[in-house]
């Protein structure tokens, strides 16, 4: 148990890590600030993108070069003298965060619209001030406690044990007792119907506040779910997958009894495998009965000591409990950040392991396709250019974006129109986007059988049942059009164009939304601890499931809401949904945004004369001839130059800490 | 299109207009969360304090300012005055 809260704390370090990277940002070179605070509709965002590139290209060009002698890139001195646009620093609170600056607009097809809207400093000092007053009370609360006054429900240290380490005494427990307990009503309540579009909730009251649930017998019927990773809607009790799986039950039986090593592979895990590499367009792949282990139990089977894990700092705890497991070092960047990661390459490559200094046998960066509480998209063409730079190797977990995005479902490969095979190791997991349960693992042939060999999941533990094996199966035909039908056209339609209405919708209101504006998984901000609870309780009365997210899950000022599209949401249950949240936002006053609101709209106009309008209002005539010049500037400049952009000064994440979040605060996954 | 105005709420009256302003206190302060003793405690203690801020500030501020303007009338009416007579 102490092991675990130990994780937590060092979790909790990682974020408030994270949490105090102001003085970097403001050490990212002044024109993108700048760039970064008109950025606040999506042309200028994507004409930043485009110019970010070639202004540091030719600066910095061989600057870097020389940076990896020194430890880090500011000890240099050469940088910075080359560093030409960069104008005295002054500190000006940019509007977006620059969570991920500088990029290659050269290596995207599409346009990469994600933004991270800052924090209104009102609202930072309010919620602060909100935790403050929250925790003076705990803190009367646990001394109630200990002097008995009050009935302590929670575990605390026994009478014999006084004198040894105290258990129960760091700030996550304080937070759990104090803080999470009373408002636990919004999380892991139970549902009694498919969590299809819509769900019945299990009414449930607590009389002591929050520290005991008694169920009245009463079920909440229709409640709209906005919760489960439904994707693709094929969590159904009915139609084709549901007929197969019973199918398959009456042939097979639900339990197989046995490991896939032993006993226990039958011809439909042979098949699944099968289908899930030609779906992913990979040689070879491999399915395990639990996703959250197919990545802890794989990774160690594939790097071990000597070996160094390149981790997003955002990465999902199956990823960091794998990195962990694996005894490799393991460094950290910053979200979604490639100079971060790139500067991380550079100097493991230039200063191989500490003290011994011999190079490191392999190393492998792990990151995720979408993040499941940022909404974000991994950079992958980035990611994979720095990979075949540096000759490292790529795992990516397709957990969240496997059937949700890419214009055939095939995840953040297919969204960017990439080759799969750049990928080494492509992880996923069935349990999101198929309504089904597992997750596997593709790529060469020589790497699954090597697998199959040596991963624990594959030795332990039990083989798939035949069933959730079916249902996979036909929910991957469907998607991938072998059913002979456009049913999995359709819904992948119907996901992107809900996605598209939901996040526009949220974002005219006037909500703080987080993220890629392709991504199915909508966060939205809520920063102040009584609204957490707040919003969850008034989304539930008007018939909504939401899900809360507050600490550890993100950073403890960040608290927010997140809400999951489906393909199996009409157009009126999202209305709906937003006409509710939209309610719920003026009561509470959660319409944080000040982006400039985009011009009302005029009925004969098409979107792109609208967008054009918008552009000149904001007198970004001028702008726009300058950014079609560099634009071009720096096509001529990507042609003659490798891919990958040299870093500048990127301050290093804190090497030691993996972020593992016990995710007790989301409730489901 | 809606309006984009943070504020769209409508009240019927002035007692509905009072409640939604005390659950905005509620919200931001954070102690919507708590138990109503909690709650109560903490009111009180806020009441008091400002209830204390300004009965000082309604004994003692009239004093000050009237010291005050003693102070600075004896200050610059002196001056003037010895100016003056300097003058004359
Ligand atoms: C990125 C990521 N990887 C792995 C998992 C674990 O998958 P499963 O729920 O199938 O065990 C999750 C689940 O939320 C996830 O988000």
């Amino acid at each position: 148990m102490g092991g675990c809260f130990r994780q937590g704390a060092s979790a909790l370090a990682a974020r408030s890590g994270r949490l105090s990277i102001s003085p970097s940002r403001r050490r990212v070179p002044e024109f993108t600030l700048n760039d970064a605070r008109s950025g606040r509709d999506i042309i200028t965002r994507f004409d930043l993108n485009m110019t970010e590139g070639s202004a540091s290209k030719t600066f910095n060009g061989d600057a870097c070069h020389r940076s990896s002698n020194g430890k880090s890139a500011g000890k240099n001195g050469y940088v910075k003298n080359h560093c030409m646009y960069r104008q005295p620093q002054k500190y000006r609170r940019p509007r977006e965060k620059n969570r991920n600056v500088p990029h290659n607009s050269s290596l995207y097809k599409t346009p990469f619209m994600e933004s991270f809207e800052e924090t209104p400093l009102m609202v930072a000092v309010l919620t602060y001030m909100g935790y403050g007053i929250l925790t003076i009370f705990g803190y009367l609360r646990d001394f109630l406690r200990h002097w008995n006054v009050e009935k302590c429900n929670v575990a605390r240290e026994r009478e014999e044990q006084k004198d040894f380490v105290p258990l129960y005494q760091d700030f996550e427990n304080f937070y759990t007792r104090n803080l999470y307990m009373r408002i636990r009503d919004n999380w892991n309540r139970p549902i009694c119907s498919v969590p299809g579009a819509k769900m019945d909730l299990v009414e449930r009251v607590s009389q002591d506040y929050n520290w005991t649930f008694e169920h009245t017998g009463k079920v909440v019927k229709d409640v709209i779910n906005m919760g489960s990773y439904n994707y693709l809607g094929f969590a159904e009790n009915n139609g084709a997958c549901a007929d197969a799986a019973i199918e398959a039950t009456h042939k097979y039986g639900v339990g197989v009894g046995s490991t896939r090593c032993e006993m226990g592979t039958l011809d439909i895990h042979e098949e699944l495998e099968q289908l899930v590499a030609r779906f992913l367009g990979v040689e070879s792949s491999v399915a395990f009965g639990m996703g959250f282990a197919t990545n802890s139990m794989n990774i160690p089977a594939l790097t071990g000591k000597g070996c160094l894990i390149l981790s997003d700092e955002l990465n999902h705890a199956s990823l960091v409990l794998g990195a962990r497991l694996s005894a490799s070092t393991i460094r950290v960047f910053k979200h979604n950040n490639m100079q971060s990661l790139e500067k991380l390459l550079r100097d493991a490559i230039a200063h191989g392991q500490p003290r011994t200094h011999r190079p490191w046998k392999k190393i492998l960066i792990l990151v995720e396709g979408i993040y499941s509480m940022e909404g974000s998209i991994v950079r992958l063409p980035e990611v994979i250019a720095l990979k075949k730079r540096y000759k490292a190797y790529l795992y990516l977990d397709e957990a969240h974006s496997i059937g949700a995005l890419g214009p055939n479902g095939r995840g953040v490969v297919d969204y960017f129109g990439l080759d799969p095979k750049d990928v080494d190791i492509m992880m996923g997991t069935f349990t999101k986007s198929f309504g089904a349960a597992g997750g596997y693992i593709g790529g060469k042939k020589e790497l699954i059988d090597y697998l199959r060999r040596h991963s624990h999941s594959a030795l332990y533990a039990t083989s798939m049942p035949p069933p959730v094996a079916q249902q996979i199966i036909t929910s991957m035909k469907i998607i991938m059009g072998e059913d002979g039908t456009t049913l999995g056209a359709d819904r992948l339609r119907q996901l992107s164009q809900n996605t598209n209405y939901f996040r526009r919708k949220l974002r005219e209101i006037g909500f703080i939304i987080y993220g890629n504006d392709d991504s199915p998984v909508v966060p939205m901000m809520l920063y102040m601890p009584a609204k957490i609870g707040a919003f969850g309780r008034e989304m539930l009365k008007r018939n909504i499931g939401t899900v809360v997210v507050g600490f550890p899950a993100t950073p403890i000022i960040e608290s927010r809401a997140r809400f999951c599209v489906s393909a199996a949401h009409t157009k009126e249950m999202l209305d709906t949904a937003l006409e509710a949240i939209s309610e719920v936002g003026d009561l509470l006053q959660l319409k944080y945004s000040r982006r400039e609101q985009p011009l009302p709209s005029l009925g004969w106009m098409s979107e792109e004369s609208l967008l054009q309008a918008r552009w000149f209002v904001y007198g970004g005539e001028k702008k726009e001839k300058e950014k079609r010049q560099q634009q071009q500037e720096q096509q001529r400049d990507s042609s003659r130059h490798t891919d990958c952009q040299l870093l500048q000064e990127v301050p290093v994440p804190d090497m030691d800490n993996a972020r593992a979040t016990t995710p007790r605060w989301c409730a489901s996954s | 299109m809606k309006t984009t105005v943070a504020c769209r709420m409508i009240f019927k009256n002035l007692r509905e207009y009072l409640a939604w302003l005390y659950y905005q206190y509620l919200l931001i302060t954070g102690i919507y969360v708590l138990e109503p003793w909690e709650k109560s405690i903490f009111n009180s203690i806020l009441f008091s304090a400002i209830a204390m801020v300004i009965y000082t500030s309604y004994v003692f501020v009239p004093i000050h300012v009237r010291l005050a303007l003693e102070f600075f009338s004896g200050v610059f009416g002196g001056q003037t005055k010895s100016t003056m007579t300097l003058m004359n």
